[in-house]
């Protein structure tokens, strides 16, 4: 255990199986507006750490320096009123700043207008169903195979060995790099969460209710996430997997859904 | 006639000092504030025990991927219960039970102002917990829908749900009482001399939290109610089916839950603020201004409750009000964390339990700030609501943040409880592995929630595996640690005699009767001693 975490501080433990790449940050994702909250993430946290070190660094001067068995006398002073409005107002000088940005990314991340693609997203327990509004194509969306064979109690399958171990399902959501793509959320039962990282989009299904939240990706690839809203015994095997292609590719894929759709509809008569 | 009068005044004088009753009944019908605080206090020790060994099934669970030890039902069973005790079982009641002992013997009061109700308001509680606890052997097993309840979700709770909504209602009864008699005894009670300004910060962040108690316990109460007609007597107060909505108990709830959280830490700032001074041996800095500043979060926490909620789809005004104001209580929490550091400042310090204690709490509470405010940005924290780095940065706060203070003001009030000094190596040792393995399991939460983890699944990507491990092996040598407070409080009257002072330069009325406390204190005002016991 010591040794792989090393190793993977390091770097340099190969990956036996296919599995994201372990991290210790916010990933810095595919869009503009992730990047900018992965920026708001570090802004905040390097105030912290400057807080911290004058905050911690005055106490932990004061823990060895006055310390009765180094000889401190107490002194008996009890207030300074004009230390008090220093450690008021600094604080919130520097909370203005946290805010303006914050504001400015939380303005542009409310704007869903004019979408590319528009995707209504629908949860159920426990599995994402995913319907293009002007495509026509819609399909169901649950954990892939393996996952779902490795994942029950004494299935005797090491989940090390599986791809993606419960981050990888049958249909992923295939979306086109470069546009901007709206999802309308909504649920068909309890409360859920869809949750991709890479995207920055965390927005809650509820049934009654259609949520909005949108994204543009800036690059082709799969991207994985979660629910991330307490749904139910298997709230944490419903994953999501978003792959994002050139537009050419995307039209090509919706086209060949849609050949699917009409053989099924076909064979459905 | 008049030895007939002095044996008659004596005999009065016998009633006075009657001890206690003999045998169960002492416990069972006591009005005495000291025996009522002994018993929340044991209560609160069984129910950190009890949540603390459903925390273990979670983490033995979480320790490696795949599913070992419990199906994932059973896990959501867990982390509800062990919410649920935790919140509602360990802290709170713990506190009351500081409160109960010490409120009285701080202002000068001889008994707590509403003595038989302060009975009522304890036995309430194990009756509360015997009907929750019961709920783990009922088809359909205990609720399983988070400690926040969400609807539509806590509806598909088995035959486990009216008992669910019922303890609730009980442990809410039982904090309003709790918090009505705390009231009126700091309010009335008080020796003459001690304005208020002259309180001790235990007693005044209690008469703030107990006025936050009074104020959104009976909402908690109304949001559970409406879940209960909504399950059984064909209301929809949040089912959209019906008209309903479901956002709405989410903020009926987290308008609740958002100053349960200040009740369940202000009254740790008090202790702290009561320990820190008495081992700087150096006045508190600052007390009214950390007056103002626990009012003041208060205040805030009325107003930042959506900020639980910023992923449900608010309308962008709403989310940036709940933003500006959340960042806000930064403040007067800076102002407590300066004050404290500006009390160790050119103080003496020595480093009993106690101490250690709470300069761990400040270490660490202010860990736990840090993570709130970067929550506190709203779009930052649609990346981190709902996974481990909220989980890391609550327990931040309530472990070494509450608890941590709960064990200081134990270590540092048992002198004066037992008459008797505690061990006070067992008690470093405690303190020392607690530290240790509470940030061993706890601070890889916060990578894990940054690298993707969502909170409350048993299960998960074999990226998290390592951390995991981590947090696991940290969680059980934290609750072995746990172990040796026990130890400590076993042999509580083993080591030396106490002083009535206990410790070299304590300040406040409870350290000028004898240790361990008497029965009955304060029986006449404690008026001349006011002026030179009081901090100012």
């Amino acid at each position: 255990m010591i040794r792989k975490l090393a190793l993977s501080l390091l770097g340099v433990l190969p990956a036996s199986t296919t599995k994201a790449d372990w991290a210790l940050n916010m990933p810095k994702g595919i869009t503009e507006l992730s990047a900018e909250t992965y920026d708001l993430h570090m802004m905040v946290f390097w105030w912290c750490i400057a807080i911290g070190v004058v905050v911690f660094g005055v106490m932990i001067i004061s823990l060895f320096k006055h310390r009765k068995s180094a000889g401190a006398k107490p002194a008996t002073f009890s207030h300074s009123t004009t230390a008090e409005v220093i450690w008021t107002a600094i604080p919130c000088v520097i909370l203005l700043l946290m805010a303006v940005p914050a504001t400015e990314t939380m303005i542009r991340l409310e704007d869903s207008r004019d979408p590319d693609v528009s995707i209504v997203v629908t949860a159920y327990q426990w599995k994402w169903h995913y319907k293009y509004q002007d495509e026509g194509v819609e399909f169901f969306s649950s954990l892939a195979r393996p996952s779902l064979e490795a994942r029950t109690k004494g299935s005797g399958v090491d989940p090390f060995a599986v791809d993606n171990y419960l981050l990888d399902v049958d249909r992923p959501l295939v979306v086109p790099k470069g546009k901007k793509i709206r999802i309308l959320l909504t649920s068909n039962d309890v409360n859920h969460a869809w949750w991709v990282p890479e995207l920055a989009i965390k927005r809650d299904a509820i049934p009654g209710i259609i949520n909005e939240a949108w994204f543009r990706p800036e690059e082709t690839g799969t991207f994985r996430g979660q629910c991330a809203e307490l749904c139910g015994k298997d709230h944490g095997y419903m994953p999501i997997v978003v792959e994002v292609v050139e537009p050419d590719a995307y039209q090509a894929w919706v086209d060949t859904r849609n050949d699917d759709g009409a053989q099924v509809a076909q064979l459905e008569n | 006639m008049s030895s007939t009068a002095a044996d008659a005044l004596d005999a009065h004088r016998n009633h006075d000092d009657h001890g206690p009753a003999k045998g169960i009944g002492r416990w069972l019908f006591t009005t005495n504030h000291k025996d009522i605080g002994t018993l929340y206090l044991i209560f609160s020790l069984v129910m950190f025990f009890a949540g603390g060994a459903m925390a273990l099934v979670i983490r033995s669970e979480l320790m490696n991927p795949g599913l070992q030890f419990v199906h994932p039902e059973f896990f959501n069973q867990m982390t509800t219960m062990h919410a649920l005790i935790m919140v509602f079982g360990a802290v709170m009641p713990a506190f009351v039970g500081l409160a109960n002992w010490m409120i009285p013997m701080m202002i000068g009061a001889p008994d707590m102002a509403l003595p038989r109700m302060n009975n009522w308001s304890f036995w309430i509680l194990p009756v509360a917990f015997g009907l929750l606890a019961s709920t783990l052997l009922m088809p359909g097993g205990a609720p399983a829908s988070g400690w926040t309840m969400y609807p539509p979700l806590v509806l598909q709770t088995g035959d486990a749900f009216p008992f669910l909504i019922f303890s609730v209602h009980l442990m809410g009864l039982s904090s309003i009482m709790g918090a009505i008699n705390i009231i009126v005894t700091i309010l009335n009670m008080r020796a003459p001399d001690m304005w208020l300004l002259k309180m001790p910060m235990f007693v005044w962040t209690w008469l703030i939290t107990a006025y936050l108690l009074i104020a959104v316990m009976p909402v908690l109460a109304g949001a559970v109610t409406m879940l209960l007609t909504d399950q059984f007597f064909g209301t929809s107060f949040f089912l959209a089916a019906g008209g309903g909505d479901p956002v709405m108990f989410q903020h009926i709830f987290w308008f609740f839950g958002h100053p349960e959280v200040y009740i369940m830490i202000l009254p740790a700032f008090g202790v702290v603020s009561e320990i820190i001074p008495t081992f700087s041996r150096k006045p508190l800095f600052g007390h009214d201004s950390m007056v103002y500043a626990a009012s003041c979060i208060a205040f805030l926490s009325f107003i930042v409750w959506a900020h639980h909620m910023f992923t449900v789809g608010m309308p962008l005004s709403g989310q940036l009000f709940f933003m500006f104001a959340t960042m806000l209580i930064a403040v007067p929490t800076g102002v407590k964390i300066f004050n404290w550091v500006a009390t160790m400042w050119r103080g003496a310090m020595t480093f009993e339990t106690p101490m250690l204690f709470s300069l761990a709490f400040v270490f660490l509470f202010t860990i736990g700030g840090f993570s709130g405010l970067m929550l506190a940005i709203a779009p930052a924290d649609i990346q981190y609501h709902d996974t481990y780095f909220v989980v890391a940065h609550f327990h931040y706060v309530l472990v070494p943040g509450s608890i941590f203070a709960i064990m200081a003001a134990a270590y540092f009030w048992l002198p004066k409880w037992t008459g008797y000094m505690y061990n006070e190596a067992a008690g470093k040792l405690h303190f020392w592995s607690s530290t240790i393995f509470v940030n061993l399991t706890f601070f890889p939460m916060h990578f894990l929630g940054l690298a993707g983890m969502p909170r409350r699944i048993p299960d998960y990507s074999t990226q998290f595996a390592d951390f995991n491990w981590m947090a696991s092996i940290g969680a059980i040598g934290f609750g072995l640690s746990q172990l040796i407070f026990v130890y400590v409080l076993l042999t509580a009257k083993k080591g030396a005699k106490a002083t009535d002072r206990v410790w070299e330069a304590p300040r406040g009325l409870e350290w000028t009767v004898p240790s361990p406390a008497p029965y009955h204190t304060f029986t006449t005002p404690p008026k001349a001693r006011v002026e030179q016991e009081s901090f100012k």
